[in-house]
Formats: structure tokens, sequence, C-alpha cells
């Protein structure tokens, strides 16, 4: 039986995990040659659009160590992204060690800090590596120091290595073997199983992910989740290649899968954990935290219909992201919908994109809010992350919005465009930082809520690519809040309130006002739209109203062809919301959020 | 309106002299098949002729139906009459072109039972009928006009267009109040379209000539449905214009009623208990399936509940009749979207309809999606 070793790999964004993953898994001669692509692991559309990680992904590599023994290395490739580290905190509890990967040229950075401490916790082996050594740009001796001054490691184990170029391969290895501990766990005592991700297969059901601590589970076994007691009988168990591959058997310490036949997508947890029906475990796991959600969006369907696939849908992907948060909302313009927590704004824009691609569900988004609180006459405190429970002015006695620490990293001579931006998104107690000739660490406290609107894009924008941001949430601090409301033809659409700063209300208001201007089309009639604070008008555009659109002739042979071209239009419609009189298209909820220069 | 359920019976005459750059009607301009067309109808009507109920119009178009020799208009008339029951009072239409209106040839429509007579003037400016390469002048026009009065029709309809290449609006009222002179009983001013597949179309997108802008077609529109009200005339449909109530157009109400239609010749359309068919748009392969005893259907179409709806509305909202508001039962938010229409002054509502105002007419195709969505 080969011996058995648990480890992901972690590091910040781009490091290079996925890229030393595909050396891992060439060394160990998993994919021929034609088969092969960069970030082989990436296998989403979205992720190798974007070129960036964004689930956990396990394969089981062969491996035969230098001193002749033979291993199964279970390998996890974590996403860098802070808002997918939902999917790196749960990957670690399934692994004795970590490679923590650091960028030769760039150095330590905040995710590879926060991940760091995420394997500590875990009390795992930490194997640091530093990466992409090729580069003309790399600094190995400063990468060391700090490793041993901001991570608090002793930088001398560290491996050195280019992914890239195949350098360093084999230490890593051996590095694997021989400094994280194999896994403990008896085969022998009762299961238990801890399911740390899941997808749906519409043939064959729940496709269970898990780390087996002890026991074996084998096809034909009657599996019980413990959390809710339901069973199911074991169709299928095995290990992650580049695809599934069967086994006959799971026992203490693999990462594999089962596949059990399950329908009824709400049984399954992500953390809870499988035990034999027959030989129960006497207590589960410990499981996951929950994810702790930043940024709040509410999800409507497109067209009503289709409340009912969409909740299926939902159930679906949260089994396979469960950094989702969502509960039941609705909304008096567009109905029946979810509430929704999220990592960050990547992890919203991802999670729309994949409900659309994988899911087929076409939604309508609101603007993301941050959670608020609110300290009220009556002495209680509330947190309100929807704009539609904003409460009631007059009885609102302090209001608080949540401060991130913002770090970005830019080449000096954008400092000047860049401090004005922060300064605009009402930052505070700017900090200065040269990590390196020619670049600068600009760090700001500011409120959250202005940078999950577009600062990012911006900055980019200014920077020309060169600036990158990372943020960590620091605490509440008082501000004077408002509610701002949007109206279209008088009529209240709850769904476009947005909570803002005082200062920032107007600014907003005369957004919001033009970029409907902008989204929904002429009508018949003229259209006024307002912004409006406690009903106080703030803002205000018109959309003028249609001049003439009628065509001259309408006899015999016309209508059939006028009908086709109404239908066409009417599917067009299934995309836009009434409200009143008014449609307005899926598109211009969302069109609010757009950034300037877009 | 003359709302009756009779069914109407429309014939198309597939053969033009020359083919204008603007039109996109379907015409050839050779006459070598003119005889087989006239017995390839001969067979459609023989397919049709008892699952229709006695019709009370019958709209001889085109093409241009006038450029047929005398026998070969009274043979088509026949073959009708012999397949077909009419009511007595018949409303009998031919369209017709003012160079083919000889001395003679409106005594000669009379007397094969033409009642009615429909003639493409387009417009009394010389410039533009040669820009539209029409083939009268509008003196011929005029000549047209006045044999047909004193043949003693009493049915007049003339067809002009706005929105020509280098017309103006007072050129365009000029032309109205000329064909005003002859007191028609019917007018059609159409806003000329762009279509594409025609010369004209090509050269628009080419950028060569341009169509009118929505400033300009509004205004076109709000002049001629003026001018045209305050000489009396009842503003109908769209581009359709009555002297009084019972001179509106009984043919192509049916259209906008759903009221039932036969149409024989290439490219004709019929409908029929819900259900539309539309002829091949060829002369030799609407031939040929007559021929070979088929029938020359190229499609056809069984409207549902909710097609129906819509083309009610669309077709209601071009009408001044309007639309009955038991259309719009159970329709969410019709009473709102109602009255922001009213409000706006594009509709008005009374006696359980709703009916366009002459603003109404002008956004008129975007009426219906308020509604059916
Ligand atoms: N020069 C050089 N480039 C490398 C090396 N390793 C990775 N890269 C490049 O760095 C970029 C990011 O590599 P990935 O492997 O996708 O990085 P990652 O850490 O998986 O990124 P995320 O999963 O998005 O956090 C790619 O363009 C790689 O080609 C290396 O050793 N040398
Ligand atoms: S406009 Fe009339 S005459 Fe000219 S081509 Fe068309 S059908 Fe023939
Ligand atoms: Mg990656």
């Amino acid at each position: 039986m080969p011996q058995i070793r648990n480890f992901s790999i972690i590091a910040h964004i781009d490091h290079g995990k996925s890229t030393l993953a595909d050396r891992l898994i060439q060394h160990a001669g998993l994919v021929t040659e034609r088969q092969f692509r960069d970030q082989i692991l990436d296998t989403m559309d979205l992720e190798r659009e974007r070129g960036i990680t964004i689930k956990s992904q396990t394969v089981t590599l062969p491996y035969t160590g230098k001193k002749g023994k033979e291993y199964d290395l279970n390998l996890i490739d974590t996403p860098g992204h802070v808002d997918f580290s939902y999917e790196v905190s749960r990957a670690l509890a399934s692994c004795e060690g970590v490679l923590l990967i650091v960028d030769a040229s760039q150095g330590v950075q905040a995710q590879t800090v926060a991940n760091l401490y995420m394997a500590m916790e875990h009390d795992l082996t930490i194997i640091p590596v530093i990466n992409k050594i090729d580069l003309p740009s790399a600094d190995v001796d400063q990468v060391k120091e700090q490793i041993e001054n901001e991570l608090g490691l002793d930088p001398e184990p560290s491996i050195l290595c280019s992914a890239k170029e195949g350098i360093g391969i084999e230490n890593v290895l051996e590095a694997i073997v021989e400094q994280i501990p194999a896994p403990t766990g008896n085969p022998h005592d009762p299961l238990t199983a801890l399911i740390f991700d899941a997808n749906y297969d519409p043939f064959r059901g729940t496709i269970i992910s898990c780390r087996v601590f002890d026991g074996t589970v084998r096809p034909g076994d009657i599996i019980r989740f413990m959390s809710n007691n339901a069973t199911y009988k074991v169709e299928e168990v095995g290990v992650f290649r580049l695809s599934r591959e069967p086994r006959k058997e799971l026992s203490a310490a693999s990462v594999g899968y089962i596949i059990s036949g399950i329908k009824t997508v709400s049984d399954t947890r992500i953390g809870d954990t499988i035990t034999l029906n027959s030989n129960p475990a006497a207590a589960p796991l410990p499981g996951f935290k929950e994810a702790k959600p930043m940024v709040f969006s509410s999800i409507y369907p497109v067209s009503s219909d289709d409340y009912t696939s969409l909740v299926e849908a939902l159930e679906k992907y949260k089994l396979n992201d469960s950094a989702l948060i969502y509960q039941k909302d609705s909304s008096a313009a567009l109905g029946q919908g979810f509430r929704c927590g999220f990592l960050g704004l990547l992890h919203l824009e991802i999670f729309q994109q994949r409900l659309e691609r994988e899911y087929g569900q076409a939604i309508i988004m609101t603007a993301p809010s941050v959670r608020y609180q609110f300290r009220l006459q009556d002495g209680k405190t509330i947190t309100i992350d929807n704009p539609q429970y904003y409460p009631d002015d007059a009885g609102i006695e302090s209001s608080f919005e949540p401060f991130i620490k913002a770090s970005i990293f830019i080449p000096e001579r954008y400092m000047g465009e860049v401090m004005k931006l922060c300064i605009a998104r009402r930052g505070v107690n700017p900090r200065f930082n040269y990590p390196t000739q020619g670049r600068v660490e600009v760090t700001f406290d500011m409120p959250l809520a202005e940078v999950i609107f577009d600062f990012y894009d911006r900055m980019k924008t200014i920077t020309q690519g060169y600036g990158s941001f990372d943020y960590d949430l620091i605490e509440y601090r008082e501000g004077d809040l408002v509610k701002l409301d949007i109206l279209v033809n008088s009529e209240k659409v709850d769904a476009l309130s947005l909570i803002v700063h005082r200062d920032r209300a107007r600014d907003w208001g005369v957004r919001v006002c033009d970029r409907l201007k902008e989204a929904i089309p002429r009508h018949q009639f003229k259209i006024a739209i307002q912004g409006a604070i406690g009903g106080k008008i703030i803002s205000r555009s018109t959309i003028p109203a249609f001049r003439k659109d009628v065509t001259a002739k309408c006899y015999g042979g016309d209508i059939t062809r006028k009908r086709k071209l109404l239908e066409k239009q009417k599917k067009g419609k299934k995309r836009m919301k009434m409200v009143g009189s008014v449609m307005i298209p899926q598109g211009a909820f969302v069109a609010v959020l757009k950034s300037d220069n877009e | 309106m003359n709302n009756t359920e009779s069914p109407g019976l429309y014939i198309h005459v597939p053969f033009c002299g020359t083919k204008c750059p603007y039109c996109n009607f379907y015409s050839i301009t050779s006459f070598s098949l003119v005889a087989d067309w006239l017995d390839s109808l001969r067979k459609e009507a023989i397919i049709y002729k008892d699952r229709f109920a006695a019709f009370d119009s019958i709209y001889i178009g085109g093409g241009t139906p006038t450029l047929l020799a005398e026998h070969e208009l009274a043979a088509l008339i026949d073959t009708l009459f012999r397949y077909f029951t009419f009511s007595p009072d018949t409303e009998i239409t031919i369209e017709a072109n003012p160079d083919d209106i000889t001395l003679e040839k409106p005594t000669l429509l009379r007397k094969i039972g033409v009642n009615r007579i429909s003639l493409g003037v387009q417009s009394f400016n010389d410039k533009e009928l040669q820009s539209l390469r029409r083939r009268h002048s509008a003196a011929q026009a005029e000549r047209a006009l006045e044999r047909i009065r004193a043949s003693g029709f009493t049915n007049i309809g003339v067809d002009l267009m706005y929105g020509l290449p280098g017309q103006t609006q007072a050129g365009w009222v000029q032309t109205m109040k000329r064909a005003l002179d002859f007191k028609p009983e019917h007018l059609s001013c159409y806003q000329m379209t762009l279509e594409n597949g025609t010369p004209f179309g090509k050269m628009s997108t080419d950028g060569r000539i341009k169509p009118l802008g929505e400033e300009e077609g509004r205004s076109f529109f709000l002049i001629t449905s003026g001018f045209l009200e305050e000489q009396g005339y009842i503003h109908y449909e769209i581009s359709n214009f009555a002297r009084e109530q019972k001179y509106k157009s009984r043919h192509n109400s049916k259209y906008w009623q759903h009221v039932p239609y036969l149409g024989l010749g290439p490219a004709a359309h019929s409908f029929l208990e819900g259900v539309r068919w539309w002829n091949l748009d060829s002369v030799e392969s609407y031939c040929r399936a007559l021929d070979q005893g088929g029938v020359p259907v190229a499609g056809t179409e069984t409207l549902s509940q909710e097609q129906h709806l819509l083309e009610s509305l669309y077709l209601g909202f071009r009408t001044s009749h309007g639309i009955d508001l038991k259309l719009l039962n159970n329709r969410p938010r019709s009473d709102t979207i109602l009255s922001e229409l009213q409000e706006s002054g594009l509709i008005q509502v009374h006696g359980g309809r709703a009916m366009p105002t002459r603003d109404g007419f002008l956004v008129a195709d975007g009426l219906p999606l308020l509604f059916a969505g």
C-alpha cells in the first residue's frame, strides 16, 4: 500500500500555484504531452478566460520517493484571490501540510500572509517555496528576508523553484514526502469522512468530494449524513486523477469522491460528516466555519416564471460554492428573489456568470451593498445589508459602516492620481511604505462601500494596470448615512435604492439618474427618473418620448411579417421588468454599477 | 367602418411595365406569362370555390392590373363570378396607374363591374415623379382623374407619398391640394419606406438617399393628418383617409379586423378561421404548382390565441376604431398603462374601446407590446 500525503498549494494570487501543480502532474506522468495544457486544473471556462483559479481542485498523484517508497500524493490547488479564500480554508481541513508559494519578484503579499495564518490555525506543516526564480526581477535574498521577517518562518529550508521552467520540482516532491507527516487515522474505526466540496451531476446525482479521516467506505455500503441522518447506498467511490477514477474503497486518510445516487440536493451539506449506517461514528468532525460575506446583492429571475428553476439552480450552485449565503427576499418592483451574500465583488461577478452559463439562469442583480449598523433611539442596534429595510430616519440615533485597510501597490509615478481617487472615496489616514525601488505601498482607511463599486477598475485604469489592491476589514465607524431612493415616473423602484454617505448622495443620485437614462429605452411617453432622499428630490433626468415609430403600410401580406417582428421584440421584452407602465431592461439594474470609462 | 363579416377577395396581378425603385411588391416586367397566370388563377379559384361565404369586396391589386388587356380583365372577373358568390353591393376596386388610363379605360372598367379605382398618383410634382421613376407626369395624373370622374366613378382613391428625395413640406401640401381638386372619396398618404431588397433600400444603406428622420417624419405626418381633417376627411388608419364613413376602404378594413379574406395569385395572402397562408412568390412556380394539380401555397400558419391577440392589438391601434378593452382583461398592469397613455394624450378611452389619437398613431407600433408581454 502506498503511503499518503495530503497537502494544499497556497499563495497570493498569480504566484504560480496552478503552474506548479502542472509540473507535479506531469512529473507523475498523469497526462500525455498532447492532453496537456497550462494550468490544467483550471477546468472551468471562467477560470481559463480570466487566468485565475476560482475553485480548489484535488488530484491524486503517484510518486516514488528517492528512497524507493511509493506514495499517493493528494494535491489540492487552491485559488489565490481573497474572494475565494473560503475554498482555501476548506481545502486545508483535508491536509497535513501546505506548499506556501512566494513569487520571487513580487515577494510576500496580502494573501500570502492571510493564507499562511489559515494553515497555522490548522497546525499544518508549512513548506515555503520561492517560485519564478527564472525571472530577471527575481530577488531571492529579499524574499527570504520577507519570509523571515513578515511571515516569521525559517527561510533556510525554502525551496527555490521555477514552475514555469520546471526547476526544483524534484526538491518540492521530496520535501512533501519528507516533511509533511503521514496522515493518522484507522481504516478499521467507524467511518468519518468530511465533505469539503460537491457538485451536482444530472445523471449521477450529487458527487461528494471528501477526506476520509477514519474508517473505510466501499460501494454497496449504506452511508449516513450525520447532520440530517439521510442515508444512501454507495454506488461508486474513487479518487481524482484528471477525471474521476473509481477505486474499490476509500479508507482512512484518503481524499476522493463518493457517488450514491443523491438526487435530493439539500441532503448534502458542505462540512457535514459521512459515516456508515451500520457502524456510525460517535460524533461528527468539526466541519467548517461559515463564510463571512462582505458584499450583498439581491437577485431576481428575469422572468418571474423562472423562480422555481432559480430556486433549484441555487441549491445546486451552493453545493459547488459553499461561500455563497442566500435567503429569500422580495421586491415590489422585481418580485420574488433572494438576498445573497458574497465574499467580495469578484465572487459576486463569478456567481452571476456561473449561474447564467452553467445553470442557464438569467437574473437581475441589484446594486451591491455592504452591511451597515444602526443604533436606534430605543437603544437597539440593527444590522442591515439591504436598503429595502433601511430603518425610519427619525428612529436612527447613529449609523455605522464597515471600514477597511486598503493597501495599494503602485509604481511611484501614479501616486498623485491614486491619492486623489482614494480621497474622493472618503479615504483617510494615508500611510506610505517603500518596499522596493520605484514602488510604493499606499495604505488608507476607507469605507468598504466606496471600494465595492468601481474602485478597482478605476485604480487599474489610472495606473495602466500596474496597480494592485488588497483590503482587510478593520472596524465599523460612525458615518452620516442616508437612503437614496430612485423613482421612475413617480414610482419608487425599491430594487434601485441605495444606502450612501450623505456627502456622496448627490453624486450617486446624479449618476444613477444618468445611467438609467441611457439604459431605459425610449417609450411612447416621457419618463422621469428621480433620485430622492427622504422625499426630497436631489437629482433627475428625463427620457424623451418616441416621436414617431409606426410603419406606413399594413395590408394582407404584411400582417404575419409584422407580427413576427413584434414577437421578436416581445422576446426581448422578457428581459425587461415592468415598473408601473415603464419597461426597465434587466441591464438597467446593473448599468448603474458600470464604471464611467466602460 | 363597414363592419361586415363577409370575406374579401384579393387578386394579385404580378405584372408591371417597369419596376419602381422603392417598390417591394412582387411583380415582373415580362408579359409573356399573362395567359398562363390567368389560367392558373382559374385553377386556384376552383380549389377555394366552396370554402368561403359570399364575398362583399374584390380588390384587384398588384403589380399594375390596368396593364391587362380588356379581354384579360373581363376573363378575370368572369372567373371570379363563375366560382364564387358575391353580395349585390360588392365593392370592386382596381389599382390603376395614371399612364394606363386611356380615354376609354374607365368606361371599360365600369362595364366589367369595377366600382372603385385606386389611382397610384404618388406625387403631383414632375421632378419627384421622375426621381421615383414613375411612368407618368403630374399632368397625366390629372388627366386620368378627370377621365375617371367623367366616366361616372363615384368612389375614387388617390395614393400619394411623402418623404420623397428632395420633397419639402410645402411641396407636399401642394401635392395634397392638387389631389383635393378632384374631391377623391379616399386618400392614402404613405411615408416612403426604404425597403431592403429594393434599389432605394440599397441606396439608403449606401448613404446615397436618406430616410426621413424621426422628427421630420413626425412633422410630415402631423401636417398630413391636420390638413386633411381640416378638409373634412376622416383619418381612419395610419395612412388612410376617407371623405365620409362610407368611403373607408371596405376591403382593406378586413385585413385590420381579422375578417376572412382569400388572396389569389402569386404572393397573395389569405386568412380563414385563424389560419393564414401565402402563395409562392414567383409566377412560374405558382403556375407550375397549379399545373401539377397542387396548391401554390408557400407557407401557412395557425394563429395561437396569443398571436391572435397580438395582431388584434397592433392592427387595432393602427385604426381610429382602436381596440376592444375586453382584449386587455387579465393583462397585468393594463389599467396603469392605459391611464399613462391617456395622460400622455396617446389614446382616448370610451365606449369600452381604447382609440389612438393623432399622436397615438405616431407611435402605434409600440403600443401593443406595452400590454402583451
Ligand atoms: N516566469 C515565470 N512565470 C511563472 C512561473 N510560475 C507561474 N508563472 C506565471 O504566472 C502566471 C500565474 O500563474 P498561475 O499558476 O495561474 O498562478 P496561480 O497562483 O495559480 O494564480 P491563482 O490561482 O489565480 O491564484 C502565469 O502567467 C504563469 O505562466 C514561473 O516559475 N516563472
Ligand atoms: S409601385 Fe406599383 S407600378 Fe411600381 S413596381 Fe410597384 S407595383 Fe409596379
Ligand atoms: Mg491557480
